[in-house]
């Protein structure tokens, strides 16, 4: 049997018929054709499928699509504003922290929530915060500078 | 992977959740860490979630010597309190800020967490160590239950079946305690192959707990050597870690445990 999901997508107010055992992961990709929270391990385990709901980086693979309910929901796709990137997808772009970039969505996304608590954390800080974000290409380094970097420069976009 | 068929209601208020679970398969849903992971691998197939993450059991309070955590706090909201880093509170803060990722910590909770009775989660430890006690709602009504006489094995509680947490009561320790929380997880899986948790009191009095080694996490006798209790319990081994080793790792991490509590213990005179 269908249920109706009413949700904030990105800003904007979306309405879909979904089960009730869909995983908000589903919902969001085959549902909204919102394909940058990608489907890893699917067990909990990888980060690729984060997305912010309220503000907080959570897996949309262990969320029913109907816990969303009402409520509001930032993908990858939503980050950019007005055509210009997040400072967080710059910094990955600059400071190279991404080879294949499938677990790109969900890192920068954990490091959103993260910069929103603590705009300019640690080396060890941001270690902890990727705990359940996985890559299998760079290592975390370029990683860590990374989003160190995208802290920096949104300390600055701050400040102005 | 995706949960076999289910339904979906979502509780406005404690009685109506009551009433939903008479279902006898129902299942209770927060944040589901623990519940959707066994779901999509059909481990756990309940006819019915009933989702009681919008019910008002979310928050963090302090009442007539007593510390009250609501079920549905999030782990993450337990790292954001700054009252329970307080010296002889420190060991909730050393625990949840631990758990899982950042992920699960934003969804998770710690009613959830003590409802789901995993043997190797740690909170438990802690919550026994501090003594709390467990207020109960069910269509028959309320029952206080300490911790200890609720967790009865692995993923196995006292909970009824139309039955509920709605609230974690925690005594606060007297002034010039101090309390810690210490681990060695399994790298993979984060989960604590032995985890200690220790509650220093004014006196020297101690408490301590371990989780991750048995069926079910529990305390030591007070005031003796955490090894030589240990030596005595009945410990678990499994291809990740001895029975031996687990033995020896669980006084290590308890002796590591009463070492921090007792520090924290000095800086709350």
């Amino acid at each position: 049997m269908l249920e109706t999901l009413e949700l904030v997508v990105n800003g904007e107010q979306r309405s879909l018929e979904v089960e009730p055992r869909t995983l908000l992961v589903h919902a969001l990709r085959d549902g909204l054709g919102l394909t940058g929270a990608h489907i890893g391990c699917d067990t909990s385990q990888c980060g690729t499928c984060t997305v912010l709901l309220g503000g907080r980086a959570v897996k949309s693979c262990t969320v029913l699509a109907l816990q969303a309910d009402d409520a509001e929901i930032t993908t990858i796709e939503g980050l950019a504003e007005l055509g210009e990137i997040h400072p967080i997808q710059r910094a990955f772009v600059e400071h190279h922290g991404l080879q294949c970039g499938f677990c790109t969505p969900g890192m920068i996304l954990t490091a959103a929530d993260l910069l929103s608590r603590d705009p300019d954390p640690t080396d060890e800080t941001v270690r902890h915060a990727l705990r359940g974000n996985l890559c299998r290409c760079t290592g975390y380094q370029s990683v860590v500078e990374s989003i160190q970097a995208a802290g920096v420069a949104i300390r600055e976009g701050d400040a102005q | 992977m995706i949960p076999a068929h289910v339904r979906y209601a979502r509780a406005s208020d404690l009685d109506h959740a009551l009433t939903l679970l008479a279902e006898p398969d129902a299942k209770a849903i927060a944040g589901g860490q623990s519940l959707l992971p066994v779901m999509k691998l059909r481990i756990a197939r309940p006819s019915l979630v009933v989702d009681i993450a919008r019910l008002a059991l979310r928050d963090v309070g302090f009442r007539d010597d007593t510390l009250r955590l609501g079920p549905l706090t999030t782990w993450s909201q337990l790292i954001e309190t700054p009252e329970l880093r307080r010296p002889a509170l420190a060991a909730i803060a050393d625990c949840a800020a631990d758990i899982g990722d950042l992920q699960v910590r934003n969804r998770g909770t710690i009613g959830g967490s003590l409802a789901h009775a995993d043997p190797a989660s740690d909170m438990p430890a802690v919550l026994l160590a501090l003594g709390a006690n467990l207020q109960l709602c069910s269509t028959n009504g309320e029952r206080a239950v300490p911790l200890a006489d609720f967790i009865l094995g692995p993923f196995t509680t006292g909970l009824g079946t139309q039955e509920l947490i709605t609230d974690i009561v925690i005594p606060i320790p007297a002034s010039g305690s101090g309390s810690a929380y210490v681990s060695v997880e399994h790298p993979a899986s984060g989960f604590a192959l032995a985890g200690a948790a220790a509650l220093v009191g004014p006196a020297g009095e101690r408490m301590v707990a371990v989780t991750g080694v048995g069926g079910r996490p529990f305390l030591l006798p007070a005031d003796e050597d955490p090894a030589e209790a240990l030596a005595r319990a009945e410990i678990f081994g499994d291809r990740f870690a001895s029975e031996e080793y687990r033995r020896e790792l669980a006084a290590v991490v308890a002796t590591r445990a009463l070492e921090r509590a007792s520090e924290r213990a000095k800086e709350d005179r």
